[in-house]
């Protein structure tokens, strides 16, 4: 393993779904490499597989090729590697905030009160003070949100995995999670791979966007990310953002034009 | 509506005609709509609702009592509030009141948390795999489709006269309520929960003892009324069928040997027990939920 090898690296993975309807083939084989420490984003239409890229480099779906490599190592089909938020936030509703914020260490074995006195600082620190004991259902979606990111964060892996984490989120709570994601992204020097249908989300948050096309999924672009950080609301008016902007629609556009095109002619 | 309607001369005609419309002798309105308010039941004081319960009670008991002195009811066959009171007292004094009580009791408690247990575990084990599922399930759905109570005259034959018996046949009624609503909490759970569980890199006995269990607990605490009704069923049941102790027991002697108050008086105990249990159950259901948050 040398120095240089890349954090994540998904390497010719391709997935066929067995349906009751015949063979399902939902990612072409994808390849994708992610240098430590980069916050790296996947957009693309509803059903074009970013989910399944991630249950597969979480080791809950064992592709039907290809592999994941963490740090060089093979690590497809293994499980606990990285840290995944899913696209609900699964929140136990029985525990308080605390008791699921510590539930990746839990599992792991890390004693109750450990974990507890380790989780306690970060809920203060991350917006959740006042809410440690409370149940999840006298949260709202943004805290539910935050809770389960710092679960995730918790569960102390080098990659995590977040799945349209603010999808469900009014606007303004949105714009909100955004800065404090950067925050908490900075704080932590994580390597993220993150998955939304915001363009602009995406752009706002990344160093690198992967855009993605259906029938079947595969990525059809790679863009980088050149806007300095620490990054500014207002960078999003920015001729250059507004640019990169214009190039993901355009080819989000033009992939759905594609397909269809496909279609007709099948 | 026009815009003229607007204007302030109109609203006030308008306005009149509503303020005659309201008074109770006045139909001067024939065009517009009658006038109706939300309808309000005042509300009794509790007293006088409970004053009015027992009032009714007494009235009923009189009637009965007066019918059966003056030959209106035949006495034979339905007793009388008199007889039944100095057959209760005589049953609590001198007869085997606690020893039916106790037993109908034990046996009771026993079959409910056996079945209940047993039932619950049963169900939860189904989580831990498909086919086993698949197999055993035809199993449950017949055992639940078939009448217990007529199982248990030969659950009696094996397990004897006993309390065994008794807490057979009430393990058995409970029993499958139990699996099967179990087995829906099972079903019930998000297949993403056991995902990020094992994202997390659980075990499978970690998944089970801290998603199945609590998720599945809402569930299992729903039928502990339903069950302790079902176990003193079966109690009384296995009682009538052959026992020398119990409340159906009792009930059962005093109707063949046309001792009708007596039939009363075990009626009575056994209600009184079954609302007991009822309320401790409930009691111990609220406490479990409040224990279990949801
Ligand atoms: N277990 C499965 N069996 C069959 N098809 C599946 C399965 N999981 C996902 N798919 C299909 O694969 C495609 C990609 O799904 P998904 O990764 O969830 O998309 P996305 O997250 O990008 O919206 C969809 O068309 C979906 O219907
Ligand atoms: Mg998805």
């Amino acid at each position: 393993m040398s120095s240089s090898a890349p954090k994540l690296c998904v390497a010719d993975v391709s997935m066929t779904f067995k349906t009751p309807t015949g063979a399902f083939h939902a990612l072409a084989p994808v390849t994708l490499s992610i240098p430590q420490g980069r916050f790296v984003s996947l957009i693309g239409p509803s059903g074009c597989g970013k989910s399944t890229i991630f249950n597969i480099i979480a080791g809950l779906l064992e592709p039907t090729g290809g592999r994941v490599l963490i740090d060089g190592i093979d690590a497809t089909g293994t499980i606990g590697r990285v840290g995944y938020m899913l696209q609900k936030d699964l929140l136990l509703l029985w525990r308080t905030v605390l008791d699921n914020v510590i539930l990746g260490m839990e599992i792991q074995h890390v004693p109750l009160r450990a974990a507890r006195e380790r989780a306690l600082p970060l809920l203060h620190r991350y917006g959740l003070a006042g809410f440690e004991y409370l149940y999840p259902n006298a949260l709202s979606g943004g805290m539910r949100q935050r809770a389960a990111l710092l679960r995730t964060l918790l569960f102390d892996t080098d990659v995590i995995l977040l799945d349209e984490p603010f999808g469900a989120l009014d606007a303004q709570t949105k714009l909100k999670m955004q800065e404090w994601l950067m925050q908490l992204w900075s704080d932590f020097s994580k390597t993220v791979l993150f998955v939304t249908h915001d363009v602009e989300e995406s752009i706002y948050l990344s160093d690198e966007v992967h855009v993605m096309g259906t029938r079947p999924g595969r990525i059809i672009a790679t863009i980088p990310i050149p806007l300095a950080r620490p990054r500014v609301r207002g960078s999003v008016l920015s001729g250059e953002f507004l640019a990169i902007k214009e190039r993901c629609l355009e080819l989000l556009h033009l992939d759905t034009t594609a397909s269809q095109a496909v279609n007709e002619a099948a | 509506m026009t815009a003229q309607d607007t204007t302030p001369a109109l609203r006030a005609r308008a306005m009149a005609s509503l303020h005659r419309a309201q008074a109770p002798h006045q139909s001067g309105a024939p065009a517009g709509k009658p006038v109706r308010r939300l309808p309000v039941q005042k509300d009794w004081p509790i007293w006088a609702l409970v004053a009015a319960q027992i009032g009714i009670l007494l009235g009923a008991l009189s009637l009965w009592e007066i019918g059966a002195r003056t030959g209106w009811i035949d006495a034979f066959f339905w007793s009388q509030p008199s007889a039944i009171a100095e057959t209760m007292t005589v049953f609590f004094t001198t007869g085997d009141a606690w020893t039916d009580i106790s037993f109908t009791f034990r046996s009771t408690i026993i079959g409910f948390l056996i079945g209940t247990t047993a039932g619950s575990l049963l169900g939860l084990s189904f989580w831990w795999s498909r086919n086993y599922a698949a197999v055993v399930q035809p199993y449950v759905i017949c055992l639940e489709s078939i009448p217990k109570l007529a199982l248990a005259p030969l659950i009696i034959l094996v397990f004897g006269i006993g309390l065994v018996s008794k807490v057979a046949v009430a393990t058995a009624l409970t029993l499958v309520v139990s699996t099967l609503t179990a087995y829906a909490g099972v079903k019930a759970l998000d297949p993403d929960g056991e995902k990020l569980f094992y994202s997390l890199g659980a075990s499978r006995l970690q998944v089970f003892r801290k998603l199945v269990v609590p998720f599945c607990l809402p569930w299992i605490i729903s039928v502990l009324r339903v069950n302790i009704g079902l176990a003193l069923t079966g109690a009384i049941v296995g009682e009538f069928i052959a026992s020398q102790h119990g409340l159906g027991r009792a009930i059962l002697y005093a109707g063949q040997t046309y001792d009708i108050a007596l039939v009363w008086v075990a009626v009575l105990v056994l209600s009184t027990l079954a609302i007991v249990m009822y309320a401790a159950v409930s009691w111990v259901e609220s406490m479990l939920r409040k224990g279990v948050r949801q």
